[in-house]
């Protein structure tokens, strides 16, 4: 089942065209990597599947991005997308307030004010990012005085507790030592069972463990999109190949 | 052993030696001489004031009434309060209101926010006179209100409003956008990123602003003497004229004849501020914990 039909996706920051006709299908409960050299416009891509390129002044986007079939650039309300298709960021961003109410920050944007259910939400959600146990002591605690991996995890749970479809992931373990990486593919690999996710990462090796699919950019174009494994064991591609045998800067 | 603590200590002597280099030396005592004068200044204004003003405090000087008898400060002390809170009630959710829209709402760089912020900066850089004469041709005369403490609190906070806008907008941009970006992530609407998000960030900053405000009020007189007066009793309404501690002591040292009663209102006076500028670090410091 497709999730995510792009077509003919040009993006414009001011004058500076960062995505060109870009076309791309993401396949529901499936984890979708994208690779390439910096600046070439992973990023820009995933900002632009929940719209958060909203926030930067001067961009603007021609083509086509459809969620389930609907239009998400149409008549939609951007919130409710936002819901629908979490994110998760290259430096943890957990919010200056409690481990809980970090958690609970999204489920109460979207009207649950229910201690009850709220509890279970807290609980749940920390249970599906893998860090119940190292946490559920300090609850009441600043989300600021944990470690990095522990806090993208728990960010990854806040992005969890409104029950998204999509989690997009931008670079979620570049900032993060080999243990908690390791972690945190394990948790990304459990969760696509339920959600659909895309990955961007400059780790190779990560895209091979976790991908079913891998997207190679290059200068804002898909220079390839097929399955992980054909991806790196037989690129059609030349660009590709020397990417990912590292020729290449 | 003791030859890698000799190392050690030749280390130490290499890396003090740029002392040695007489530039650094002499701006290394300029430094130095500025630092102790700064807070010789500070010692010996304090310490005059308070020889000069501890033997004259007195109870009758904290009676409820001022009359020429007891030289009351009392009355002076509850209208600093009054008109404190006055101003800060009035400018304070304007200013931090004006700031919000400034940073989160108009467009970045736009020409509002460009004229509002040059208006704001212009208005900071006003003597405190010229607000005094502005409130006294408007609010005194045109509207009829009168000497009184409401000419006196709008007055005020027409003068510490660029203050709290100027701190406030500072504070809001020292908020991360990651957080920002985090919350719109999660769905949240505008509204909500702002007020539950990037407002409690704010807040140590902005609270920074609302205490220089304070002290601005506390220690104001010109802009206060045209608007609320100089009555020395508690006023019965906000409508009747009252004056503050500072114009209290402007009273007093330019009438000539309670000099000693001056000192002593500077005495608490000067604890005063030195007890609100404990409180407001204080709590700042509670809430940027919390
Ligand atoms: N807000 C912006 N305004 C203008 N140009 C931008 C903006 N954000 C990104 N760009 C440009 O768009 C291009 C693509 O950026 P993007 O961040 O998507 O790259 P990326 O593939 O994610 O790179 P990296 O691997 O370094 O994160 C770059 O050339 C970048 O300079
Ligand atoms: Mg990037």
């Amino acid at each position: 089942m497709e999730k995510f039909k792009i077509t003919d996706l040009d993006l414009y920051y001011g004058t500076f065209k960062a995505l060109i006709k870009v076309n791309l299908t993401i396949e529901a409960n499936q984890i979708t990597a994208f690779i390439g050299p910096s600046g070439c416009g992973k990023s820009t891509l995933l900002k632009s599947l929940n719209r958060m390129n909203d926030l930067i002044e001067g961009c603007r986007i021609d083509g086509n991005v459809l969620l389930d079939g609907e239009d998400i650039y149409g008549n939609i309300d951007v919130n409710l997308l936002r819901k629908r298709v979490g994110m998760v960021f290259q430096k943890p961003n957990p919010f200056p307030m409690s481990i809980y109410d970090n958690v609970a920050y999204g489920p109460r944007t979207h009207g649950i004010h229910s201690k009850i259910k709220l509890d279970e939400i807290v609980e749940t959600s920390l249970r599906n990012a893998a860090i119940w146990d190292e946490l559920k002591d300090r609850l009441k605690k600043s989300a600021l005085g944990i470690s990095g991996g522990q806090q993208q995890r728990l960010c990854i749970a806040r992005a969890l507790a409104v029950q998204p479809e999509v989690l997009l992931m931008d670079e979620p373990t570049s900032a993060l030592d080999p243990i908690s990486t390791s972690k945190i593919e394990d948790l990304i690999s459990e969760l696509k069972e339920r959600y659909t996710i895309i990955i961007v990462t400059h780790n190779m090796q990560q895209a091979v463990r976790i991908s079913d699919k891998t997207a190679f950019f290059l200068l804002g174009q898909v220079i390839e999109y097929d399955t992980t494994e054909n991806i790196f064991s037989n690129p059609r591609q030349k660009e590709t190949e020397d990417y990912i045998t590292g020729r290449f800067g | 052993m003791s030859t890698s603590k000799k190392t050690v200590i030749n280390n130490n002597k290499k890396l003090t030696s740029k002392s040695k280099d007489p530039v650094s030396l002499i701006l290394r005592i300029l430094v130095w001489c500025a630092a102790a004068l700064t807070i010789m200044i500070l010692f010996v204004i304090i310490g005059y004031i308070l020889y000069k003003g501890i033997p004259n405090l007195s109870l009758d000087l904290f009676d409820l009434e001022y009359n020429t008898q007891n030289v009351s400060l009392m009355p002076a002390l509850i209208n600093t309060v009054i008109m404190t809170i006055l101003s800060i009630t009035i400018a304070v959710p304007l200013g931090i209101f004006s700031a919000i829209y400034l940073t989160e709402y108009a467009r970045r760089g736009s020409r509002l926010v460009k004229i509002v912020r040059i208006t704001a900066e212009t208005l900071s850089g006003i003597p405190s006179i010229i607000y005094g004469l502005f409130g006294l041709l408007f609010f005194v005369t045109t509207l009829h209100w009168g000497f009184s403490m409401l000419a006196g609190g709008f007055t005020l906070s027409i003068m510490i409003l660029p203050l709290i806008m100027r701190t406030t907008e500072e504070a809001l941009h020292a908020v991360p956008d990651s957080y920002r970006e985090g919350s719109y992530g999660l769905g949240a609407g505008k509204m909500r990123t702002v007020f539950t998000i990037v407002l409690p960030s704010a807040t140590p900053g902005i609270l920074a602003g609302v205490i220089l405000a304070i002290g601005r009020i506390v220690g104001e007189t010109a802009a206060l003497i045209y608007t609320s007066g100089t009555v020395a009793d508690i006023p019965d309404s906000l409508l009747s004229s009252g004056r503050t501690l500072s114009v209290h002591m402007y009273a007093l040292s330019s009438e000539g004849l309670f000099m000693d009663k001056a000192y002593a209102t500077a005495v608490v006076l000067i604890i005063l501020v030195i007890l609100l500028n404990r409180i407001s670090s204080y709590t700042a410091g509670k809430i940027s914990k919390s």
